[in-house]
């Protein structure tokens, strides 16, 4: 082996370890110098095109007209303007989204421009609202309403249902999720002895047909239409609710606070329902919309939840 | 042969070697604190108040960057999902920026105001209770667990020396009335940081629980201030591409 070693022809760098251990100087493969100059000459090309050098406080931007993007911007005032720049993301995304509006332009521009119900009635321009819907919902809304809108008890209300705490009109639906909603109902811990507090949800119970003490009951119809208490002023002397401040129609079987459909035993509704009066709820906040959401998009958006979602009246 | 002497010296050798590896690093980050478009020119970008500032630092320490990024890039499917594309600007008082690269959850640099404060507490006691098919673990000490606040004059201090406007002077706080307005000043104000902390966790209610002031305070206040600093109603629509 060591024989073999020293036959070594070609250069060496010269270091020599462990008496005959050497390092060959051979030159570098053809390929890969040239590949190596290659990486040069495109990066050459590359600073004509695209931002390169920093110099002082800017930066090259690529030879003026080589590389340009145009694109039509808006303005605040909503005027638009076609401009045209050196080649940059920000300005890519602008094409992009342009060309996205060109698409989307035509379908949108008919949601605006028709009213809520022959937007409705055109099942070709329906087609669009699904699916746009669909990706709107699931981005924005099913977090808190579920993914098919069937809402989640104690926390975000049913939008399938034909009950609306808020009022089922297009132009209803249109101003919850525009604005947002926040329903206060108060709390009556420090207003009604506990006794009370038992006696008017013994009433709220027997409003929609669930089981109740009837002699309780009628003590409680008493508290609830009584200026003590005052739940009527809210919720309607025929506790059906009222839609411009969302109390909600205790007569239904729909809860959206206390489980009293999940509660199995009658005691364990009325402990949901108590509980709910006792310490009354602040926390059912619907967020506003219109900061994130075009208008085009919410006006979709309503059709969607009316008409798609299938809880319409 | 020069080669030789070099790789004869270790001392030299490690010398030449960072010197040459820092090379790339400085040609692209060194020029950026010069170049003036690198920080868009934009109203709203403020520091964090002191309990935003707390959240901040324990979503540093729950590791929530493992999985969330805040970094919206100016891509067309990011920008039809989370908004306006995120700006310098937005992370310029953020030591560290949690731009982050990972995202097994959604990216969050817009997440304020997106959710109520109850849902974003729920949501982080136990996601799967409103998100059935999520992988974001469960936070359930976040809301039991008191807010320690007893230094957060220290963090104020510390975030000073990298340059975030906290005032401790007189001088101070009215350049930063001037700069922010008298709101956001009085919140930037050392001295008064505990008082500013309490303040906001009563005012805002965050955890939902108006009886403690917990850690979910803190956390809740921050996630609803992201993004939401900038109202970009106010720029044209491509105001910002003018910047690179
Ligand atoms: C943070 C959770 C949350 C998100 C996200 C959310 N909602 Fe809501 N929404 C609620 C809550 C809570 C209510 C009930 C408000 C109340 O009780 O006062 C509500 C109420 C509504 C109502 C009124 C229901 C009625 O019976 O009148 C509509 C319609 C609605 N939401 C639609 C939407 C749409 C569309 C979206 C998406 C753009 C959305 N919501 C996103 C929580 C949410
Ligand atoms: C200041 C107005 C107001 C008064 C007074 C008031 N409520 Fe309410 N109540 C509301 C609102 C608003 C809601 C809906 C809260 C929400 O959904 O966010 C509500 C919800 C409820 C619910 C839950 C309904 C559900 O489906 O979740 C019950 C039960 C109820 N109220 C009973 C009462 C009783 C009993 C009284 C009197 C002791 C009363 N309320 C007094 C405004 C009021
Ligand atoms: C194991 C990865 C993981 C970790 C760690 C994690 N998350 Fe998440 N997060 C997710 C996933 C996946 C989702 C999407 C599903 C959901 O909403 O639960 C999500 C969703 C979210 C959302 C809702 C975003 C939106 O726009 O809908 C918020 C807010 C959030 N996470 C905050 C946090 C915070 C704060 C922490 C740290 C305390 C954290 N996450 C830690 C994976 C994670």
């Amino acid at each position: 082996m060591s024989q073999d070693n020293k036959k070594v022809t070609t250069e060496t760098t010269g270091h020599v370890w462990d008496e005959d251990l050497q390092e060959l100087n051979n030159p570098l493969p053809r390929w890969w110098i040239w590949g190596f100059y290659i990486t040069f000459a495109f990066a050459l090309i590359y600073w004509l095109f695209y931002p390169a050098w920093p110099i002082a406080n800017t930066y090259t931007k690529g030879v003026p007209g080589l590389n340009n993007v145009t694109y039509v911007a808006t303005k605040v005032d909503g005027t638009q303007e076609t401009k045209t720049t050196h080649w940059n993301m920000r300005s890519k995304l602008m094409v992009e989204m342009n060309e996205l509006h060109k698409e989307q332009k035509p379908y949108f521009d008919k949601v605006a421009g028709k009213s809520f119900e022959d937007v409705s009635k055109d099942a070709e321009l329906m087609q669009f609202v699904n699916s746009a819907g669909k990706t709107l919902f699931s981005d924005n809304c099913a977090p808190c309403h579920q993914a098919g809108g069937q809402g989640k008890v104690k926390f975000a209300p049913n939008l399938t249902d034909d009950y609306w705490q808020y009022g089922g009109t297009y132009e209803n639906i249109q101003t919850t999720i525009v604005g947002g909603r926040h329903g206060v109902m108060p709390a009556f811990k420090a207003i009604l002895s506990d006794a009370e507090l038992t006696e008017v949800s013994h009433y709220v119970l027997s409003l929609s047909g669930e089981p109740h003490n009837a002699a309780a009951a009628k003590l409680g119809d008493a508290i609830f239409h009584g200026d003590k208490a005052g739940c009527y002023a809210c919720h309607g002397v025929e506790a059906k609710g009222n839609i411009a401040m969302g109390s909600a129609n205790l007569t239904d079987k729909i809860w959206l606070w206390p489980d009293v459909l999940g509660a199995k035993t009658p005691e364990a509704k009325l402990g949901e329902v108590k509980t709910l009066i006792y310490g009354g709820m602040d926390k059912g906040v619907m967020p506003v919309w219109e900061t994130r959401l075009k208008p085009e998009q919410i006006k979709l958006l309503t059709v969607y939840v009316h008409d798609s979602l299938g809880g319409g009246k | 042969m020069k080669h030789d002497k070099i790789e004869r010296n270790v001392g030299i050798l490690i010398i030449l070697t960072m010197l040459a590896i820092s090379a790339g690093g400085l040609v692209e980050i060194v020029p950026l604190f010069f170049i003036k478009e690198t920080v868009e020119k934009v109203d709203g970008v403020r520091p964090y108040s002191p309990l935003e500032l707390r959240g901040r630092d324990i979503y540093i320490r729950e590791g929530c960057y493992l999985c969330h990024s805040q970094m919206i890039r100016p891509f067309r499917d990011e920008a039809l999902r989370y908004g306006h594309y995120s700006l310098a600007a937005e992370s310029k008082y953020d030591h560290p920026f949690q731009w982050g690269s990972k995202r097994t959850g959604p990216d969050l640099a817009r997440v304020g105001g997106k959710y109520s404060n109850d849902w974003q507490t729920q949501h982080l006691t136990a996601p799967r209770s409103l998100v059935p098919q999520s992988v974001m673990p469960n936070y359930p000490w976040l809301s039991k667990t008191e807010l320690d606040y007893s230094d957060i004059q220290g963090r104020m201090k510390a975030l000073r020396v990298t340059g975030v406007p906290y005032s401790t002077s007189k001088a101070e706080f009215d350049k930063n009335v001037k700069e922010f307005g008298e709101d956001t000043a009085k919140n930037l104000h050392i001295p008064d940081a505990e008082k500013n902390l309490i303040a906001q966790a009563q005012v805002g209610n965050y955890d939902t629980n108006p009886d403690k002031l917990t850690e979910m305070d803190a956390l809740v206040s921050y996630l609803q201030l992201l993004g939401t600093m900038v109202d970009f109603r106010k720029y044209d629509d491509d105001y910002f591409a003018k910047f690179r």
